[in-house]
């Protein structure tokens, strides 16, 4: 590494160090990165871009791809919101109380993170059918849960739940005692003291989980089309949909709705980002 | 335990758990019984059919090297970019750390076409491998590489908060004393970071192993040569053969358990050699 | 330039008049108030009164329960055994948030998430409807304090983007918003720089006799608490070793712990013999009728001159070592092989060489039993 004399320190593309094999392992990290992840996103989209702008738009505009959008946009935001409350309740549980197996069902919270999602699919689907141990519950009600867009909040409510607890959790533990002590001193009641004062500092944690379990459902694939019925217009979802295209050797369809997708996740990254970045600049001083 | 004053009462806080266990228990504990309820419900005499199964066989055999062959590469991998991140100062490395999570914010239906779109009959390098006569769509090749896209984070973003954490001091000393680089990374740097490397194989392992929608596009579903356990168990499932779907679920579910036994123990016993976010 | 300045902010008191709504200011007492740990007894039996409107410091270690007794006021921690009595008023079991306490923790405790001037509002927001002023008084009320504090037009600031000190006159102002009985402060200058502490110490003293609100402070800086409270107690294992004045505890240190704990005091494990002590190849007379026996004597530099003669009374010390304090000279001094130094200050003209052997009087007399 040459470096300049005077403005040396500006310039330089890294900073010296007495330790050896910088170049080398940026080296082969960055080669190797572009090669697996980048090589293959970068032709998605330049595959896509083929049919330019508006032919994506039309792409993602048929009813059937419209249909299926939908269907997976409001099931991962419904499932998203749902594991925005249980997944505190969860977090809040673990963290604060002490209880016979808490430990057992800590580690139990990350097992859709562990189980293989064909497994977890066709699990839930076995449960949830009109003959299945929860799905016999709701049968005689004429209430379909599997094979229906509720099968599929299911399997989506079960891969996004670590998302939220595992944000919210480490804040939660984290958070002073002293803080909650200083809002009874000040005369607030428990139920004050945790909405005014507990919940809203888990607030930032929980928008970045809430975001990454959204993300997470939006693409999932294994533990949905088992238990969707995956009936097009109904319950299809759009990683489906992607499959169907490629089935039919529309390359070109599959990949203006693949980018459509990851369009919308960059959208949520970006989101979780500035929501931390904002956070951060005001409540930590960083 | 808290004063009153600072806690909910006693019936609140059972309700509070008794809400959460059964919310677990529901959409957790439920299913993973229902796989081992459902592989067992017609006895061990189809369980063990399955098992010694030829297309079964195969399918654990495939499963077991896309393992084999991804843990490693993404090792190496996770070992590099957390050296070169963590202990140096560069440009550009905030976004070299975004790029490594990227595989994470793509479906993986996702990342199985791009593969397609790369190796695919019609895809950027179709007719130069066809001309080659070599096969990566539809055969072994392709699912390594959609099992190592989806599974690249996991073994960089265990070592690299941990490394940043630790900083260069130790390895600074090592090289004051006359160490070389590579034995100042073998008896220091590795020591330091061996629990948080073995959390990461652990996850990375896990997933490999599970992976379903990426390697789904990409394999084509021939029995006996190109499908992993995962696939397996669609194809029985869809055949309606549910005991053999949920008997090889269940060696999956006890990978699982495995996975998340081992995971707990590291979190409970190592805490101090994993990065912080994984201490609780 | 900016130094003064600051340094003008936090001295000067303000002009604003605030009605802080207080009443007469009351007393609060512990009466043989215990509080045990797992496996520790952190407040011991404590009996001791804070009278109404003064400022009273609780002095000790780490660990000596000052905190703790702090935290028992407060409704923080329940007692073991004993009393609390606000007033006349029994408040042993009164819930925390009842007890209208102004407590400031050592951190501060501030909530991250609100704005300067919410964190001010928070007591008066969380009151019942009956009791809650209309939300303009209250944004009134608060920008008021703050003026107290000596922070005008911060309200919209969020806590991370104040100073160390800022933050700590932001939880001052939150804890009096509440109108308080008595203020409960623990290490309120304990996270800042030596030279902030210095000027607020001055501007919290000057506060408290504006308002005159009953206050207990924690601290372990001995010259914070001798210097700024009215009367200083000093804890030590969970108890009370001693409750006075400055010049009482300075000057009559009523234990040995006492004695050892304030000022630069060496302690020297000694003989009494028949109404003397040996030391240092000298005798020096014990107090009248102190019995025979082992005995520790406390010696402070300020309480060793040379003598200008060598007759009864005085002893001799080896110098083994000198150094500069301020515009004097301290000569380190071995009165007996194996007894650990003494200091004893000098004028500066007067030099001194290592080795050489000083004759020396004792001023005061700080002498125990031992135990």
């Amino acid at each position: 590494m040459t470096v300049a004399p005077v403005m040396g320190q500006r310039f330089t593309f890294v900073r010296p160090s007495a330790l050896p094999g910088f170049g080398i392992t940026l080296g082969f990290a960055t080669t190797y990165l572009s090669l697996i992840v980048l090589l293959p996103l970068i032709v998605l989209v330049w595959r896509a871009s083929a049919l330019g702008f508006d032919g994506i738009w039309q792409v993602a505009t048929t009813p059937r791809v419209l249909a299926a959008l939908e269907v997976s946009f409001v099931t991962s935001a419904l499932a998203a919101l749902l594991n925005a409350v249980f997944g505190t309740l969860v977090a809040w549980v673990l963290v604060r109380y002490d209880f016979p197996g808490r430990r057992l069902l800590d580690a139990a919270v990350d097992l859709p993170f562990a189980l293989p999602t064909a497994v977890a699919g066709i699990a839930l689907a076995a449960l949830y059918a009109p003959n299945g141990w929860i799905g016999a519950l709701f049968a005689p009600w004429g209430i379909k849960i599997a094979f229906t867009p509720a099968g599929i909040f299911i399997a989506l409510v079960f891969i996004g739940l670590p998302f939220v607890v595992r944000t919210v959790q480490p804040v939660l533990q984290d958070f002073e005692c002293e803080v909650e002590e200083a809002s009874a001193t000040l005369g607030a009641t428990r139920m004050q003291t945790v909405f005014r004062v507990v919940l809203p500092a888990l607030v930032p944690a929980l928008v970045t989980g809430v975001a990454l379990a959204f993300a997470r459902a939006v693409g999932e694939y294994g533990s949905v089309i088992f238990i969707a019925g995956n009936i097009p217009f109904v319950s299809e979802i759009a990683p489906l949909l992607i499959v169907t295209r490629l089935e039919e050797f529309d390359y070109a369809g599959a990949s203006a709705i693949a980018v459509v997708m990851l369009t919308i996740s960059f959208v949520a990254l970006l989101i979780i980002n500035s929501v931390q970045a904002l956070s951060r600049r005001r409540y930590e001083g960083a | 335990m808290r004063e009153t004053a600072l806690s909910e009462s006693r019936p609140l806080q059972w309700l509070l758990i008794a809400v959460a266990v059964a919310f677990l228990a529901l959409f957790l504990v439920l299913p993973l019984a229902a796989v081992f309820v459902e592989a067992l419900h017609r006895g061990v005499g189809p369980l063990l059919a399955t098992y010694t199964d030829a297309d079964t066989l195969s399918a654990i055999w495939l499963t077991l090297i896309v393992a084999a062959i991804t843990v490693p590469l993404n090792l190496v991998f996770g070992i590099a970019a957390a050296w070169a991140i963590a202990k140096f100062e560069f440009r550009g490395k905030s976004l070299l750390i975004s790029l490594i999570d990227l595989p994470f914010s793509v479906s993986p239906v996702v990342s199985g076409l791009t593969f397609v779109l790369l190796f695919g009959a019609k895809g950027v390098f179709g007719p130069l491998l066809d001309d080659w006569d070599i096969k990566i769509i539809f055969a072994v090749p392709g699912i390594v590489l959609a099992t190592v896209f989806v599974t690249f984070p996991f073994i960089a973003r265990e070592l690299i908060p941990l490394m940043q954490e630790q900083g260069t001091a130790e390895e600074e000393a090592a090289l004051t004393l006359g160490a070389s680089g590579l034995r100042t990374f073998m008896t220091v740097t590795l020591p330091n970071v061996r629990w948080a490397l073995l959390y990461g194989v652990l996850l990375c392992n896990a997933r490999a192993m599970g992976e379903f929608g990426a390697v789904s596009v990409v394999s084509g579903h021939i029995r006996g040569l190109t499908n992993t356990m995962p696939l397996q168990v669609e194809i029985l499932y869809n055949e309606y053969n549910f005991v053999g779907a949920f008997a090889v679920s269940a060696l999956l579910a006890g990978l699982a358990l495995v996975t998340l036994a081992a995971k707990s123990l590291l979190e409970w016993r190592h805490a101090e050699g994993l990065p912080t976010a994984r201490r609780h | 330039m900016q130094k003064a300045s600051q340094l003008h902010d936090v001295t000067e008191m303000g002009d604003t008049t605030v009605d802080l709504g207080k009443g007469e200011p009351i007393a609060i007492t512990a009466e043989g108030l215990a509080k045990s740990f797992p496996g520790v007894a952190a407040v011991n039996g404590i009996d001791l009164q804070v009278k109404p409107g003064e400022l009273m410091a609780l002095l000790g270690p780490s660990g000596s329960g000052k905190t703790t007794l702090l935290r028992l006021f407060a409704g923080l921690e329940t007692p073991t055994a004993g009393r609390i009595l606000f007033g006349d008023e029994d408040a042993t079991h009164l819930p925390v948030r009842e007890r209208r306490v102004g407590f400031m923790f050592q951190h501060y405790a501030l909530f991250k998430h609100m704005s300067v001037a919410e964190n001010v509002a928070y007591g008066l927001r969380v009151r019942p409807r009956r009791l809650r002023p209309s939300s303009a008084e209250i944004a009134k009320r608060a920008e008021e304090l703050l003026e107290l504090v000596q922070l005008p037009g911060l309200g919209r600031r969020y806590p991370a983007q104040l100073s160390g000190g800022q933050r700590q006159r932001v939880a001052l102002a939150r804890a009096l918003a509440v109108e308080p009985r008595v203020l409960l402060l623990d290490e309120p200058f304990g996270a800042l720089d030596a030279q902030v502490r210095r000027d607020l110490r001055r501007w919290l003293r000057e506060l408290h006799d504006r308002t005159g609100h009953t206050t207990l402070f924690v601290t372990h800086d001995q010259e914070e608490a001798l210097e700024l409270a009215d009367r200083v107690a000093i804890l030590n294992r969970g108890r009370l070793e001693q409750l006075g004045h400055a010049d009482d505890i300075l000057d009559h240190p009523a234990t040995p712990f006492v004695a050892g704990f304030v000022g630069d005091a060496i302690r020297l494990p000694v003989t009494v013999e028949a109404g003397w002590i040996s030391l240092g190849r000298g005798k020096v007379p014990a107090p009248f009728q102190f019995p025979s026996g082992p005995a520790e004597l406390f010696i402070r530099p300020s309480d060793l001159t040379l003598a200008h003669s060598t007759g009864h009374g005085t002893f001799m010390g080896k110098v083994v070592g000198t150094r500069r304090v301020g515009s004097a000279r301290r000569a380190e001094l071995v009165l007996e092989d194996g007894l650990p130094s003494v200091e004893v200050t000098l004028p500066l003209e007067h030099s001194v060489a290592k080795g050489e052997e000083l004759h020396l009087n004792l001023l005061t007399m700080r002498l125990f039993q031992a135990r």
